[in-house]
């Protein structure tokens, strides 16, 4: 019976995914991305990763979709009509064959995988003790493999800089403009209704994350999503990038796992370490300023780069 | 019951081998800059699943998967937004300034606005 199910859930990611290519209408396309990142949520609870699925759901399906949304619609006030109604003949068969080889190949290794499946959930399992956690997936991403995750969080920082660099030299250091020029009332009853209860969710993630599905991405990216329903409402405007307090929060939370890396090299075993009595509350620690940053950082990617100048 | 779990998890690693061959060709094929990234998000949800196949069947210890590779996937569904952020912001500039959406060599660009 579940096995029906997958079957169909597949049947309709790959159906959503021709779709997206085949279809000529850019707008349906991105809805149809949209679904498609919520049906993969479903598809990872399927394969029992509900903290994948929470991350898809959340940043594959709605972040993504919104930011390719506010694309289109600068695209098509930018582009003009002759320029974009052009249907040339176009080269297909080549790169289809080509695209059908890889996918031949890679279901292939799929078939192959190794019997028995190499697994390092014995070596997760064990160690859970020293960390105080009890999600072996918080643990690999702030303990074992934290690393990685520091190493991302410096990336999103690397992307938000890319992408402030696109602004216009005049509007460097101003806000973005989210607001639209006719803001629906649904949209504001929302944007005033929703973000106590989306606080609310990102906390109870950050703090439930440690034992059970959820987290700081979860968190963060629920709280991004509340931010940017306030600023799309024109409740309040998006903040200059060039303030003090902003910055300050984008880089708190990486700046505070690189402290703590550092004091593991004096306190503990070595750099990114942790000292095992007091484990659980550095990584709840380190969870809470990421989660603001990650929050930011998402919201602020979302926003794009600014585009009003600076009020100086 | 472990036969089952086995049928599903490489069930989804062929889906994700589909949706690699399926983002591949947008990326390479597609006219519009716009899809060619979303043919890039389609790309990398396919090998995501694939990872999730490979976790799904590390399933032991009374997890449902491999902790490892679903870290991993988290991580990366995290850093390929930031990568789309990037490359939308690139394409938005590259709107205002050409008035085209596409690396087409054929058609004449139009002059740059004076607003850069």
């Amino acid at each position: 019976m579940s096995l029906v199910f997958d079957i169909a859930l597949v049947a309709g990611l790959i159906a959503l995914a021709l779709h997206v290519v085949v279809t000529r209408d850019s707008r349906g396309a991105i809805l149809a991305f949209i679904a498609f990142g919520l049906l993969l949520g479903i598809g990872w609870a399927r394969l029992a990763s509900v903290d994948v699925a929470l991350t898809e759901a959340a940043i594959g399906g709605g972040l993504t979709g919104m930011l390719l949304l506010r694309a289109h619609a600068h695209l098509a006030r930018e582009i003009p009509p002759e320029a974009r109604a052009r249907a040339e003949p176009r080269r297909w068969l080549a790169p289809a064959i080509a695209c059908g080889l890889v996918t031949l190949a890679l279901g292939a290794v799929v078939l192959a995988f190794p019997r028995p499946a190499p697994s390092l959930a014995h070596q997760a399992v064990a160690s859970l003790e020293t960390t105080g956690l009890g999600n072996p997936v918080t643990a690999v991403l702030l303990a074992y493999r934290a690393i990685d995750t520091l190493l991302e969080k410096i990336v999103l920082i690397l992307a938000l800089v890319g992408v402030w660099s696109l602004s216009r030299d005049g509007a460097w250091g101003g806000a973005s403009q989210l607001r639209p020029a006719i803001i629906p009332e649904p949209l504001v009853f929302l944007a005033r209704v929703l973000p106590p209860f989306g606080v609310l969710i990102a906390v109870y993630q950050v703090w439930v994350g440690a034992d059970l599905p959820g987290g700081t991405f979860q968190a963060g990216t629920i709280l991004a999503a509340m931010a940017l329903l306030v600023m799309l409402a024109g409740l309040r405007p998006a903040p200059p990038t060039q303030a003090r307090a902003l910055r300050v929060m984008l880089a708190g939370g990486p700046a505070l796992f690189v402290l703590v890396g550092f004091l593991g090299v004096a306190a503990a075993q070595g750099f990114l370490s942790y000292p095992e009595a007091i484990a659980k509350p550095l990584i709840v620690g380190i969870e809470a300023a990421l989660t603001l940053s990650i929050a930011g950082t998402l919201a602020l990617l979302v926003a794009g780069p600014p585009d009003k100048a600076p009020a100086s | 019951m472990s036969a089952l779990a086995l049928t599903s998890a490489s069930l989804f690693g062929l889906c994700g081998a589909a949706l690699v061959g399926i983002g591949l060709f947008c990326i390479v094929s597609h006219p519009d800059l716009l899809r060619r990234i979303i043919g890039f998000n389609i790309l990398g949800a396919g090998i995501f699943l694939v990872f999730g196949a490979v976790a799904r069947r590390g399933a032991a210890m009374g997890l449902g998967g491999d902790p490892v590779p679903q870290a991993m996937v988290i991580t990366g569904i995290v850093v390929a937004f930031a990568a789309t952020a990037l490359a939308v912001a690139l394409l938005r500039r590259l709107a205002s300034l050409t008035g085209s959406a596409s690396l087409d060599a054929t058609t004449p660009a139009t002059p740059p606005r004076s607003d850069a």
